[in-house]
């Protein structure tokens, strides 16, 4: 029964999915779908609706509508805090790193959703730093620390489905270039990922598929292999 | 001997009895404190939920013979529990409102109580008998120390050490303080939250309940126990900083020696002077003494 040999595992479908936040209405019937395995972007200018898509999977906008399976279960009418036990691992722009926690309590806060998440260890072989730090107050760490936080913190849930809001947004390129490497790791575990992303030079060769998003509507499906023909229209749309 | 013309003795005793107030003030203000950082809620209850726990001792020893000792964990369970519902069912459906709703849902809340059990017994004060082993005093030297009333300072410290220790070091507590933070993003790790708000206000209500019942024996049970010393723990509560656990204990039992010292210094302000003090942390410090950032 393994999975990598098996045909595709749908582990996301979006159909037709609209989000509001209180009267305004954000997004305008999104049609996704994510294998078991794939790395997946979403690309768009500021104020696309990026985020918003991850926050609607996660139960997390005022209101959507429309389908949302993970892991084939439908999550529309799920309370927020059942989402993540069907195996999403949400790590959102903002960080989210808790001052009220040091480094080690924000990595075990989040509770195990499923078995085969790394242990505190690995994490702490995955990124040196947090284990240095790991009794300081969660947000006394830099930005890139925090980062690493965010990312670790679900890593070690067992989630297979990661949405990864903009996660290299201000940092410095070395740090960049190491969460490049932490995502082919996890992509080598065979965890899903969708990745919001400003940086295209970091998502672009990391991408099995990007999705363009414009004012809240899919406007591109690109494959990493029409990714080369498509430049001069990812130019224009993103100004990259 | 003497130290500024005051006796040491009456010094002494004085902030003995400054430290029971303040024993209370402590468990009362830990509990609002819990409950305003998790549901953003100011619970005007909780006067009426101490009261309760007095009364409801009160009434268990008269019509069932259950003595102090039971009271004292089968009350806090109770009165828990009817703060589980309270919350579940009726500061819930409101809690995307105004936070003004909760203050006046729970201060309404609390009138009925008071009213509903002055109705029904009186506004007079009910004695609690003191349980047999506490009947008695132990010599400090500079005082004659009622054996209930040492049991009462070691009770509430224990308690308060117990939250302590269950938010600071414990996931449970990890959870609530995360929670207080962005309880959104807990409920993204599959945090039920709901449930942690129904469990925690429970847990505020209890904790309430049992300085009642610690309460009963020292001071006549009646229906505006509650309402007398709530103003004054709220005080406290304002003094150190909204929503912040150490804060709420420490100020708590700052607040009821500064009271003895009062007493002995200027008794005629000793009623006053914690609400002088919080006019001067208002002006000085807004967010409390123990208060985070605006
Ligand atoms: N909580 C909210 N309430 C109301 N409107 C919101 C809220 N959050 C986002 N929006 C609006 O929704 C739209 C999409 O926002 P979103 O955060 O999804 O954009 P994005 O593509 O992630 O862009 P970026 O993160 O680069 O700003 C924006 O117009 C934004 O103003
Ligand atoms: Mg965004």
């Amino acid at each position: 029964m393994s999975e990598l040999h098996a045909t595709p595992i749908e582990q996301l479908r979006l159909d037709n999915v609209h989000a509001f936040y209180g009267e305004s209405h954000i997004l305008h019937g999104i049609d996704m779908k994510v294998n078991r395995g794939e790395l997946v972007t979403l690309l768009g200018r500021n104020g696309a609706g990026r985020s918003t898509i991850l926050k609607s999977i996660m139960g997390m906008v005022g209101r959507r509508t429309g389908s949302i399976m993970v892991n084939g279960r439908e999550t529309t009418r799920l309370p927020a805090f059942r989402i993540p036990r069907l195996g999403a691992g949400y790590c959102p722009e903002e960080r989210g790193i808790f001052a009220s926690l040091d480094v080690e309590e924000n990595l075990l806060l989040p509770p195990t959703v499923r078995s085969g998440g790394m242990s505190l260890d690995e994490i702490y072989a995955m990124f040196p730093n947090l284990y240095e730090r790991r009794r300081s107050q969660g947000t006394r760490l830099s930005g890139g620390e925090q980062q690493m936080l965010a990312m670790g913190r679900i890593l070690r849930t067992g989630a297979n489905l990661l949405l990864l809001d903009e996660i290299t947004e201000g940092l410095a390129p070395v740090i960049v270039q190491k969460l490049a490497e932490v995502l082919v790791k996890l992509k080598e575990r065979g965890l899903t990922i969708i990745l919001v992303e400003q940086n295209f030079r970091f998502a672009a060769p990391l991408a099995d598929r990007h999705y363009l998003i414009e004012h809240g509507r899919i406007a591109e499906e690109i494959s990493a292999a029409e990714l080369p023909g498509k430049m001069d229209l990812l130019h224009r749309q993103l100004g990259v | 001997m003497t130290l500024f013309d005051i006796p040491t003795a009456a010094l002494l005793g004085q902030l003995m009895l400054g430290l029971i107030n303040g024993a209370f003030y402590a468990l009362l203000s830990l509990g609002l404190a819990i409950i305003f950082g998790l549901l953003k809620v100011i619970n005007f209850a909780h006067g009426a939920q101490y009261m309760l726990g007095a009364f409801v001792a009160l009434l268990l020893s008269r019509h069932f013979g259950i003595d102090y000792w039971a009271a004292l964990i089968l009350v806090p369970v109770l009165v828990g529990l009817s703060g589980c519902l309270l919350e579940r069912f009726l500061l819930r459906p409101i809690a995307n409102q105004n936070h003004l709703y909760s203050l006046l849902l729970t201060f309404g809340l609390a009138l009925i109580m008071q009213n509903l059990f002055t109705n029904l017994y009186g506004s007079s004060g009910n004695a609690y008998p003191t349980p047999e082993v506490f009947r008695g005093a132990v010599n400090l030297g500079f005082m004659h120390l009622p054996l209930y009333r040492a049991w009462v300072i070691v009770a509430a410290l224990a308690v308060c050490l117990a939250a302590w220790f269950v938010i600071e070091k414990t996931r449970l507590g990890a959870y609530l303080r995360a929670g207080t933070e962005n309880p959104q993003l807990m409920q993204g790790f599959g945090i039920n939250i709901p449930f942690l708000i129904t469990l925690t206000y429970g847990f505020g209500a209890a904790l309430a309940a049992f300085a009642g019942v610690l309460a009963a024996p020292l001071y006549s049970v009646s229906p505006t126990m509650g309402a007398n010393l709530l103003i004054v723990v709220f005080a406290v509560v304002v003094i150190g900083g909204m929503g912040s656990i150490v804060g709420a204990v420490v100020t708590g039992l700052a607040m009821g020696l500064i009271e003895g010292l009062t007493k002995v210094i200027y008794p005629q302000a000793a009623t006053t002077v914690i609400f002088a003090v919080m006019v001067m942390v208002l002006l000085l410090k807004p967010n409390g003494l123990f208060g985070k950032g605006a």
